[in-house]
């Protein structure tokens, strides 16, 4: 048997109202690549930062063993010191740099006062020939396309990397690509006994690359396959994945689902940035009267974009299809004639997109509707209040005052703050997007009551949701969207997880990701 | 009261406090020169162009930390048009007044365009009309001086000349009766106003301080205002100029707390993206703040120009600093977000001071532009780390 590397142990790690890993095991042995599986949320990304230093060692509990010393790491330097590399999805590479200067960037070649720009890129030239990209090391990195990933990885080997850990690596990636990059590591742990640690949601590539694959879910993990002993199926991940027990976390609703309410036939959207980029895909949904619906997927299906752009056109470029409100096509060009058409999108990003958090709640709270707290511009500041009191007390958000700033609110009751703000605008559909997102599992039962009780008033509530549970116990019917598309639709009574995440991997890489 | 209450207090309060220590210190190191009638009164002419040009920064600021660097040479531009027009084309003093306010708003148009609709970033676009504003004013000047002494309806009108205080119709003797009843009465008003407003909240039930800090404040209050109503009645009275810098601190003060317009401004500086999912039209609230800069600077081009009695193409320098200076001093974040008038009030009072003071007391020119930038760097240093909870250095 060969060498341990890495074993984290008992490792536990709270957040404020949350505890994200809960006593995770982890053991890697040298030379092998180890997958980590898992739902969005379940603990992965935390668990990687853990081991590379970006939670400081003393904000977590239990240890690291690696090399078979104890790590202590404050930063992210001090696991690079010991040669453990992390690539995030979200590539840290400068675009307006070039390749050999992004590669030894923090780790400059030569003297302190003189940089050995020969030095430097010959060491890119060989470390870019072993990844396998021939690109110029002097070409702009925001003049090549699919090889960033590439790049990040000759970074990683210049920096003396042990062990890689890889993000979703291939998430922007078609399947071409995909299969080159996974090449590339087996070629690395082949050559160079490299050992890798891969975070991925495809689960095809996983069963193809790993030598062992380690389940989390809840923050815990669940069991580890090892290739030629375990089944590899990805029926069998999924079991591992999704083999949650429903109980009673979900609040009970009549359903009386009426009329259409909303119609999206045909809608496409376009990346701002890039236009060529097609982020949603011919999609075409309905929400009824007293209906919530469910539209599930992973992060970076296209969720988020579609409902903004539904929202008065808030994301993308050159949105095109057809928008029915109470069967009457609508155009709704701004946020302002989204509200008018008493329309609302609660954000997935609370602090970034939802809320003031230096201002107090009651502000937070009219701020969609100042109108009404207003006589001909004029704020009445008793109104004000007396409508941020009452939405406070309806939906059980725990503060002192209502002047209090809602930066230092917890997670859930600033969540309670957003609803109130877009309930107090009087909508008929509600689009929330993650509702649940980092909150406690009461705080979250009482999200589920609003949301029951809006439907009970007649309004139509669509809820975007990365955790399947969620959508299973709350919605009365689901959509499934993967890569920009609508790849399913389920009623709520005969949807089960294995059915939603079927659907996502079977439809996962079809489409080229341009 | 505990000890968190009185850091609490001292938090809240911090430039005022600061205010009396160096109003004191002042007093102690010129014998109490700068308290004496004549002085009380050349602070506020001396300085209604800061308070002026502050109120309109603050809405800038208010943004987002974005800032107006062409208010200087707008002033001295605005005010060369409005000199040439009365001196030489005698153009009648109500239309120039017109004119003047309309050029400055169609500047403040013209640069917020840009900064609202295209989004170039607000420092550059007013870099841009800080030079060529100032150049243009070379230009309509002919790089001349150009009196309007003969212009007194003018200069009296915003407070220049020797004639610029409200006439004394109640003919006290040896005191300004006039200034000294409007003081009381200034202060009545407010005491009542306050009284219905808590009467009003209490009715509704809604939280109200402490009597007794409310009784406290209002004492405080009242005797400050008759008290510099006082010494301007044994100087001359109440130089015009006070009124229109009160017209422009109440109606301002009045727009950024009770009105949504004003509450846009705080919303954007505060979460430009949330705002904006709210059905907040951002764009026009930037292109509000810069429009009405460029108002403001009409107006402060009036004032300065009356108050020298003669336009030159080197008015209004540093100007745009002055104001700049005054917000951050007063508490205005240089995120964006947070400030209010009186807040930018107290600083513009607080660098009058601090000026005035250092004048008194002979110190070098050289010096107190030393002195007057470590109060800014300091102000703004508190800022910053109270607001990341006394931490000095950012960890790395």
């Amino acid at each position: 048997m060969a060498k341990i590397l890495l074993e984290m142990k008992n490792i536990t790690k709270t957040f404020p109202g949350v505890k994200a890993l809960d006593n995770v095991n982890l053991q890697v042995e040298e030379g092998e690549i180890h997958a980590l599986v898992g739902e969005n949320g379940a603990g992965k990304s935390t668990l990687m930062n853990v081991l590379s230093g970006i939670y400081a060692y003393g904000s977590y509990e239990g240890d690291i063993v690696y090399d078979s010393e104890i790590c202590k790491f404050n930063d992210i330097k001090d696991s690079e010191g010991k040669g453990i590399v992390i690539i995030h999805q979200e590539l840290a590479l400068i675009p307006y740099m070039t390749i050999a200067e992004n590669m030894f960037l923090g780790n400059e070649r030569g003297k302190k006062f003189k940089i050995n720009w020969n030095e430097t890129g010959a060491l890119a030239r060989q470390y870019l020939d072993t990844v396998g990209l021939s690109e110029s090391t002097q070409t702009l990195i925001k003049d090549i396309g699919v090889g960033k990933q590439l790049v990040e990885i000759a970074k990683a080997l210049s920096k003396h990397a042990r062990l890689l850990i890889l993000d979703e690596p291939t998430s922007s990636l078609n399947e071409t690509d995909s299969r080159a990059l996974l090449d590339l590591l087996l070629k690395l742990k082949k050559e160079q006994n490299l050992t890798s640690i891969i975070i991925s949601h495809k689960l095809n590539e996983v069963s193809y690359v790993a030598d062992k694959i380690t389940v989390i879910r809840d923050g815990a993990t669940i069991e580890t396959l090892t290739k030629g002993v375990d089944d590899f199926s990805e029926a069998r991940i999924i079991k591992g994945m999704v083999g949650r027990e429903l109980s009673d976390r979900f609040p009970k609703r009549e359903s009386h689902v009426g009329e259409v309410m909303m119609e999206v036939k045909n809608w496409n959207v376009y990346h701002p940035l890039y236009n060529e980029r097609k982020i949603v895909d011919d999609v075409s949904i309905n929400v009824r009267k007293g209906e919530v619906l469910g539209i599930s997927g992973l992060m970076g299906a296209g969720r988020t974009e579609l409902a903004m752009s539904i929202f008065g056109k808030s994301y993308g470029e050159n949105i095109s299809g057809q928008l029915f409100i109470q069967g009457k096509e609508v155009h709704l060009n701004s946020v302002q004639d989204a509200i008018k058409h008493k329309l609302a999108y609660v954000t997935e990003d609370r602090k970034g997109n939802g809320l003031i958090l230096s201002n107090p709640i009651k502000i937070n709270t009219t701020l969609a509707n100042l109108g009404e707290v207003s006589n001909r511009t004029v704020i009445d500041k008793d109104k004000e209040y007396s409508v941020a009191v009452e939405y406070k007390e309806k939906l059980k958000t725990k503060c002192p005052t209502v002047e209090q700033n809602v930066g230092n609110l917890s997670g859930g009751n600033q969540q309670k703050v957003l609803l109130a703000k877009w309930m107090f605008a009087n909508p008929d559909i509600l689009i929330l997007d993650e509702p649940t997102r980092g909150i406690d599992v009461g705080a979250k039962y009482e999200i589920y009551c609003i949301i029951n009780q809006l439907v009970s008033e007649g309004k139509s509530v669509i809820m975007i949701s990365s955790e399947l549970p969620e959508i299973l116990g709350m919605c009365d019917r689901i959509y499934v969207m993967n890569e920009g598309r609508m790849v399913g639709e389920l009623d709520g009574k005969d949807a089960t997880q294995e059915k939603i995440m079927t659907y996502i991997l079977q439809s996962s890489g079809k489409r080229e990701v341009g | 009261m505990n000890n968190t209450r009185v850091i609490d207090f001292i938090k809240k309060n911090t430039m005022i406090i600061v205010l009396i220590i160096v109003l004191g210190f002042f007093s102690w190191r010129t014998g109490g020169a700068i308290l004496l009638p004549m002085n009380v009164s050349n602070l506020i002419s001396q300085n209604a162009y800061v308070f002026i040009l502050a109120t309109g920064m603050l809405l800038c600021i208010l943004t987002g930390g974005n800032i107006d660097l062409s208010v200087g040479s707008v002033v001295c531009f605005v005010g060369a048009i409005g000199a040439t027009l009365m001196v030489n084309l005698n153009v009648p003093v109500w239309l120039t007044i017109i004119i003047m306010v309309l050029i400055g708003t169609a500047i403040g148009a013209f640069q917020g365009f840009w900064i609202a609709f295209v989004r170039i970033p607000p420092f550059i676009t007013t870099l841009a009309g800080m030079l060529a504003f100032r150049g243009l004013s070379n230009v309509v000047l002919n790089g001349l001086t150009v009196s309007i002494k003969e212009q007194t309806t003018f200069v009296n009108l915003f407070g220049g000349g020797a004639d610029c205080y409200v006439h004394d119709f109640l003919g006290g003797n040896g005191i300004n009766l006039t200034c000294l009843v409007c003081g009381i009465l200034a202060a009545a008003l407010f005491v009542i106003l306050q009284f219905i407003t808590r009467i009003n909240r209490k009715k509704h039930g809604y939280e109200t301080e402490a009597l007794w800090t409310f009784v406290v404040k209002m004492v405080v209050i009242v005797g400050v205002v008759i008290l510099f109503a006082y010494k301007l009645a044994q100087h001359k009275g109440i130089p015009t100029v006070l009124i229109w810098v009160l017209v422009v601190v109440l109606v301002y003060g009045y727009i950024t707390q009770n009105t949504t317009v004003g509450r846009h401004f705080y919303a954007v500086g505060g979460n430009e993206k949330a705002t904006k999912l709210s059905g907040i039209n951002t764009n026009k609230v930037y292109f509000l703040a810069y429009t009405n800069m460029g108002f403001l600077a009409a107006l402060a081009a009036m004032v300065t120009i009356a108050r020298l009695t003669s336009a030159q193409p080197t008015y209004g320098q540093n100007y745009e600093m002055d104001a700049i200076g005054s917000c951050f001093i007063g508490g205005a974040s240089a995120y964006g977000g947070i400030g209010t008038v009186p807040g930018v009030i107290v600083g513009a009072v607080l660098m009058g001071v601090i000026n005035l003071g250092m004048s008194l007391m002979g110190v070098d020119a050289n010096m107190q532009k030393v002195v007057k930038g470590a109060v800014l760097l300091a102000a703004v240093i508190f800022d910053v780390v109270s607001k990341r909870g006394g931490k000095m250095i950012v960890k790395n």
